[in-house]
């Protein structure tokens, strides 16, 4: 049986959630009060400002009436789960992708997956990136068997119909952390784009990533080694310079340092 | 670390961390949120250790929300016991409230009667919570913006009986005792005067400011402005009655300078020099 605690929090809860909702009896005179709206503006108020402060990106794309607007209807669908609001908004980017009035904005949800993914590599666990002389010590004969592990704050998508990488860069602010050099007066290419977040050591920085990139580090992320990363690659574009990728995305600190180390040698017979 | 050494703190927000940094004002200490540093790794934990080896910090919870019937959450509880490891704060407090009900966190600090059910609760609550810390904590005074009806406890009372059930200590929050007895109709001097002296670990001051279609009708503690003349007096009432304690400066929305919250915080730390030295 439900303790009256428990009731009262169980009651309380939907009248600040569900606004036109049926309130419990035994709460009606504690809503009917004018301090009820107090609580009711501050945690609707708390989620909203959470998201904008979580998806800077976005906001400055369809400006703050807008942004806030879509926030509440989001906060009230979801609320936070988790206390840490830092967090918050996981689920706000495919919200964005199922929002009417943002048909059409389809970009609206692959910028928004950029934000997310700052925010991780933002609080992700700290490790050493592997360093590019770290891989020149391994035989030639020996890379191809390698399996890299991925810095716990490496995030990376392809967008294959929007330039997203380059709209979510223009949009994220004044914060520095873009490797690339952009002139934000360049004229956008409507092209498919793709992006790394890192954060090898201090600042989050981000770097532009092409469609066979990706495909490399999601093969690494699986758990195969560098032989069949380079497989993926090349057949996205098998125009791939795998040197260089390779030198791009260990410049950027994509990949963390563990020993590299070759496939697990198969089991000794038993004796 | 002792905390009778400790004058007048301030709440640390990022955008000053910089000038917090730098700054080297006798007696200074800062309070954060742990929540926001309940985090694997980077940039904030980072930013946190600095401040920590320049000044003494303090922990002030918002989420652990004691007063809902549940347990507070494990995992919550460990991240905060692995953050006060790593920077030993002066003093960890939360919050006579609950927020967080059935997996979803409401960010607010909500109300509840005060019956004999609850007390028991709130004290388990806060018995764990200690147990997983390893410290005493301090538990602060609501803001009040309803009348709840079915209280078996009186306010003070309930404060006083949780930290004889459990050891912990109290924060009076001055603002929210003004707040509160605006919104309630009680005397603000008279909560003040019978607040239990001895379990005070800490004291909060913070400005208020008049609900938007209420006005004065209805405060509301938006930790939004400077702390209002009228709570200044009743600080001064206080620590006349109780002698000097950790006094902290909260401000988390309209942030203005920190020179200018530096110069907020002298006002306090004055007052509890001028007490220590007439103590000493």
């Amino acid at each position: 049986m439900n303790s009256e605690l428990a009731h009262f929090q169980d009651g309380f809860v939907q009248a600040l959630l569900a606004p036109d909702a049926d309130v419990q009896a035994d709460l009606r005179a504690l809503v009917d009060q004018p301090g009820f709206s107090v609580y009711r503006n501050t945690v609707l108020k708390g989620c909203i400002d959470a998201l904008q402060a979580n998806y800077p990106a976005i906001l400055r794309l369809v400006g703050e009436e807008w942004f806030r607007a879509a926030a509440a209807l989001h906060a009230r669908a979801q609320p936070p789960g988790d206390t840490r609001l830092l967090l918050y908004g996981m689920d706000f980017p495919e919200f964005l992708r199922s929002f009417p009035p943002a048909a059409a904005l389809a970009y609206l949800h692959g910028v928004a997956m950029l934000d997310r993914f700052w925010t991780e590599a933002h609080v992700a666990a700290n490790a050493v990136a592997l360093a590019p002389a770290a891989l020149a010590s391994l035989p030639l004969e020996r890379l191809g068997e390698s399996v890299l592990a991925l810095h716990p704050a490496a995030r990376w998508a392809w967008f294959a119909d929007q330039p997203v990488y380059t709209l979510w860069q223009r949009n994220r602010g004044t914060e520095a952390g873009g490797i690339d050099s952009m002139d934000s007066g360049d004229e956008l290419v409507w092209t498919g784009e793709g992006a790394l977040l890192t954060r090898p050591a201090g600042a989050v920085q981000w770097t532009a990533l092409d469609a066979a990139g990706c495909a490399f580090l999601d093969a690494c992320a699986a758990g195969r080694p560098l032989a069949d990363a380079a497989g993926e690659a090349l057949a996205c574009d098998a125009g791939t310079d795998l040197a260089s990728l390779m030198a791009r995305l260990l410049e950027a600190g994509a990949f963390c340092h563990t020993p590299p180390c070759p496939n697990p040698p198969l089991a000794k017979e038993p004796a | 670390m002792s905390t009778s050494t400790l004058t007048a703190g301030l709440g640390l927000k990022p955008q000053h961390f910089d000038a917090a940094l730098a700054c080297a004002e006798p007696g200074l200490w800062f309070e954060v949120h742990p929540e926001n540093y309940l985090v694997a790794g980077g940039p904030r934990l980072a930013w946190l250790d600095a401040i920590r080896a320049q000044h003494p910090v303090s922990l002030h919870g918002v989420s652990l929300s004691l007063a809902a019937d549940a347990a507070p959450d494990t995992g919550h509880l460990k991240r905060l016991a692995a953050l006060a490891e790593r920077i030993e704060p002066v003093l960890i407090s939360e919050h006579l409230a609950w927020s967080a009900w059935r997996g979803t966190y409401l960010p607010d600090l909500l109300p509840f009667a005060r019956t004999h059910e609850a007390l028991v609760r709130i004290a388990g609550n806060i018995a764990r919570t200690q147990d997983a810390l390893a410290c005493r904590i301090a538990i602060e005074n609501p803001t009040h913006y309803l009348r709840i009806e079915g209280n078996d406890w009186g306010e003070i009372d309930f404060l006083h009986e949780l930290t004889r059930r459990t050891g912990c200590g109290l924060l009076l929050d001055v603002n929210n005792v003004h707040v509160s007895a605006r919104n309630l109709g009680f005397s603000a001097e008279a909560y003040i005067d019978a607040f239990p002296a001895d379990t005070v670990m800490e004291v909060h001051l913070a400005g208020h400011t008049p609900d938007p279609l209420l006005g004065q009708a209805l405060l509301v503690d938006s930790h939004d402005a400077p702390v209002a003349p009228v709570v200044w007096a009743l600080y001064e009432r206080l620590v006349a009655r109780i002698g000097a304690r950790p006094t902290l400066i909260e401000r988390d929305d309209r942030l203005p300078p920190f020179t200018e919250m530096l110069a907020e915080r002298s006002q306090a730390h004055a007052l509890l020099q001028t007490l220590k030295a007439a103590c000493a």
